[in-house]
């Protein structure tokens, strides 16, 4: 019989009585900066700073960005990218990575393709398939990196060939299309009468989720001192392992999920869809405010820094800049991003050299 | 033996060293002969290693002088120090295990022919020579690999011949080696002293230290307490100048009411780490862990906690079995264990005072499965004002504090859990004075008020002034269990050191 450990109360002894030295125990402020500094002096509020300014100057300055139909089609374009966000960012807050998320998209679009137009499931039932597929690619990225103590960025780059290499072997090079059309005319359907995307309810109940799961649980409490130390982590009572397995089969579920989306936005079924995407999903987290090392990071700066990436794609795109030249403002905006912390570090250490001071 | 009419080859004079706030040494004093060996003793944590790291070129001092071969010395490296002439000879020595030993010996300044070519014949030969001039019987060919501790001090120790050292250390040389091999040590290094070489020699053990040296100093939190002629000192001698003060002054150890058993540990077993591990604590007591670092007393304390597996053994706490190798679970039944290192396993600097704090105790701050900062601060601030936290407010991160300071929050972390067994691994190591005592005055008082204390310390004093019991650890098995009454610096390092003895004796038969 396993013993199950319980405590009651009655048998603590009273540790609260203890204090140290003679004095009555001190009381302390909660917060040594005031409130507003705590709230804009951050990294995250700098993001939501940038994407405020260029929002303004495409409104001002780019024929067309003001019209109706932009921010419709920058918000079907960039949900996957904001739902593969979310679980990232509790990823890469545990110190860990997942570059296999784009390839689950794959294998989940090519799952859903078969099931409902071959084998004729419906595409709910298709769609459950889909992402139990996606729980079983990340509960077997979340075993090797939780269980195993593999480095994540070694497990993710073979997964991202497996299970791409899984989703083009299984529907080679043909694509599936003969989709049910309610299903995706409700892709790119509205809410009611506006011009908001449907697609947006799912977006924004997932952030709900995942802001009360990292800022508001003890699990992402966790997360930040897992990333910060997990030796720390572990003598705390936090379960190292377990917290890792749940962050990987939240990547690949809600993967799936973005693979399901993307599916029935474009109507078709292929192996290589969404190639590449995980590069965007990491950039935009990054470009949030966390920190590849792990420990920190808040999640309204990654909405920030998804919109952002999508506000400067979609702007500049209708200003007739090529994708390459995009993909150059972002990559110099990822960098910049990362250096930021280094820069501000470097900064305050740097002092005038004083003369050599001999003992 | 002292030659004390030649210059002395080392001389150190109130050498400093800080590591920010913490001072790990205050006046480090030693000065060496050459063709004598110095026996440099001391408790753990007296300063000795960071005197020798500083004479190696590792560490740079603050202040105080030092003079090598009779000349101001200030290495930036040790590399510098190697070159003046300085060999250290360290417990577990690193060579490259690829390489042959000949190699290893020459590493980095070979030998050359005329056509700039690795003179490998030359090289054997001087190897060769110097062993034969030891009287060791090594292949200078064979690699490095697989070679013994012993063996593979011996190659340091030609490496500083070949080099010709002036003056050699040994930073506790003996600790891993058996009987005989000690022994062969001591010839080799007596040849070495009868040559006209400084050497000082650290180490725990007193019949090695009456057996080898010729003059020893010894230090004591950081400071010179004196040097004496070994002919004309005994072992109890060194042990007061060792320990010093009178133990019972300084440790305010109340007696508080021992009650029923509340930790019981019962045949604890790990392959290689410990063995046959039994002990109870009860309510109200603190036992005390002592033994030599290396010992396995951490390895026991988190294996009862449960961060580290274990093959075989029982914990129960109040009469309930705990799951091995479940921190969480061993943390619900009331355990906490405050561990060595703060800045690594017990705080996470990097975050506020509340948050470490409360980081044990989020289970409970939870309502329906949510948690505030709010409610950390809420749960976290009477702690923190308990234990007298000196920080601005409780959103200042950890690691701007002072050792002492973020001692009190790893503390404060785990009173909070309001655990019935308090395992304690270094309660003060690394913190000053002043905040020293007052953690000793706040165990006493928690015995006091019932908790029952496991307190790991390698300072002897810390574990004779505080404990209601003291049990010695050796290699991994309980050696002694010594009660308040009975247990002295003599006993308890007897204990610590007994089984080696019992192996030396039983290699060298």
């Amino acid at each position: 019989m396993s013993s199950t450990v319980t405590r009651s109360e009655t048998e603590a002894p009273a540790v609260q009585n203890v204090t140290l030295g003679d004095d009555a125990p001190r009381t302390y402020r909660h917060y040594h900066r005031p409130w507003w500094f705590r709230a804009f002096m951050t990294t995250e509020f700098l993001i939501i700073a940038l994407l405020a300014l260029v929002w303004i100057w495409a409104n001002i300055s780019v024929d067309n960005f003001s019209g109706p139909l932009t921010v419709r089609y920058l918000l079907l374009d960039i949900a996957p990218l904001m739902m593969i966000a979310l679980p990232m960012t509790l990823i890469i807050i545990t110190g860990q990575i997942d570059l296999s998320v784009a390839s689950i998209m794959g294998l989940s679009s090519v799952v859903v393709g078969i099931a409902h137009v071959e084998w004729g499931l419906s595409l709910p039932a298709a769609g459950a398939l889909a992402i139990l597929v996606g729980i079983a690619c990340g509960a077997f990225n979340g075993f090797f990196v939780a269980y195993v103590k593999l480095p994540s960025l070694a497990v993710t780059i073979g997964t991202l060939a497996l299970f791409r290499g899984l989703a083009v072997g299984l529907l080679g090079t043909t694509a599936l299309t003969d989709f049910d059309p309610d299903w995706t005319s409700l892709a790119t359907a509205s809410i009611g009468e506006s011009r908001v995307p449907l697609v947006v309810v799912p977006v924004v109940v997932l952030i709900l989720i995942f802001v009360i799961l990292l800022h508001f649980t003890p699990f992402g409490r966790g997360l930040y001192d897992i990333g910060h130390n997990d030796l720390t982590a572990r003598f705390s009572g936090v379960n190292v392992a377990r917290s890792q397995m749940i962050t990987f089969i939240l990547s690949g579920a809600v993967s799936a999920f973005a693979g399901i989306y993307y599916t029935l936005r474009f109507g078709n079924s292929r192996g290589d869809n969404a190639m590449g995407l995980e590069l965007e999903v990491i950039a935009a987290v990054l470009l949030g405010g966390v920190l590849i090392f792990g420990g920190r990071g808040a999640l309204h700066g990654v909405i920030a820094g998804v919109l952002l990436i999508g506000v400067i794609s979609s702007a500049l795109r209708l200003e007739g800049v090529t994708v390459n030249v995009i993909n150059i403002i972002i990559g110099v905006l990822l960098i910049a991003s990362v250096m930021t912390p280094q820069i501000v570090a470097g900064l305050q250490r740097w002092r005038p050299k004083k003369g050599k001071v001999t003992p | 033996m002292v030659a004390d009419q030649t210059a002395p080859v080392l001389e150190l004079e109130g050498v400093r060293k800080a590591f920010g706030s913490v001072v790990a040494l205050a006046d480090g004093t030693l000065t060496v002969y050459p063709g004598s060996v110095h026996a440099l003793v001391g408790e753990n944590g007296a300063g000795k290693s960071t005197l020798i790291k500083i004479v190696a070129g590792l560490h740079k001092r603050d202040a105080g002088t030092f003079r090598f071969r009779s000349k101001d010395a200030q290495f930036s490296s040790t590399a510098d120090a190697k070159d003046a002439g300085i060999a250290v000879i360290y417990q577990e020595p690193t060579l490259f295990p690829d390489l042959s030993v000949t190699e290893n010996i020459f590493m980095g300044r070979q030998p050359v022919t005329r056509g700039r070519r690795i003179d490998k014949q030359a090289m054997v030969e001087e190897a060769q020579r110097i062993f034969d001039r030891l009287g060791v019987n090594l292949d200078p060919r064979r690699p490095a690999q697989g070679l013994s501790i012993a063996d593979q001090q011996i190659i340091e120790i030609a490496k500083a011949i070949s080099l010709d050292a002036h003056l050699l250390i040994m930073d506790e040389p003996t600790a891993a080696l058996s009987g005989m091999e000690v022994e062969r040590l001591f010839a080799v290094t007596r040849s070495l002293r009868d040559e006209g070489r400084g050497i000082v020699f650290i180490s725990h053990r007193f019949d090695e230290v009456f057996d080898l040296s010729d003059t020893i100093t010894v230090m004591r939190d950081g400071s010179y307490i004196g040097t004496v002629k070994t002919q004309e000192t005994s072992n109890d001698e060194l042990v007061t100048m060792m320990v010093g003060r009178e133990v019972t002054e300084l440790f305010p150890k109340t007696p508080a009411e021992i009650g029923d058993v509340v930790l019981d540990v019962e045949d604890l077993n790990q392959a290689g780490t410990f063995h046959e591990v039994s002990f109870t604590v009860r309510a109200g007591e603190i036992v005390g862990l002592a033994g030599l670092v290396g010992a396995g007393r951490s390895e026991i304390a988190r294996a009862v906690f449960g961060v580290d597996p274990y093959d075989s053994g029982t914990v129960r706490l109040n009469g309930r079995t705990i799951p091995k190798n479940k921190p969480t679970a061993a943390i619900e039944a009331g355990m906490a264990l405050i561990p060595e290192d703060r800045r690594q396993q017990g705080l996470i600097l990097e975050s506020s005072v509340a948050h470490n704090i409360g980081a044990a105790i989020r289970s409970r701050l939870q309502k329906l499965g949510l948690i505030t900062r709010s409610s950390e601060n809420h749960a976290a601030e009477p702690w923190a004002g308990r234990l007298q936290v000196k920080t601005a407010a409780m959103s200042m991160n950890a690691g701007t504090m002072s050792g002492g300071n973020q001692q009190k929050v790893a503390i404060a972390k785990w009173l909070a859990t309001d655990p019935k067994l308090l395992i304690i691994d270094e309660p003060t190591r690394g913190i000053d004075v002043g905040t020293k005592s007052e953690v000793h005055r706040l165990l006493s008082q928690l015995a006091g008020e019932g908790l029952a204390i496991l307190m790991i310390s390698s300072e002897l004093p810390e574990v004779l002034g505080m404990a209601d019991r003291v049990l010695v650890v050796s290699e991994g098995r309980i050696t002694a269990e010594l009660d308040r009454s009975e247990a002295t610096p003599e006993k308890v390092m007897h204990a610590a050191t007994a089984r080696h003895e019992q192996i030396r004796e039983g290699a060298a038969a």
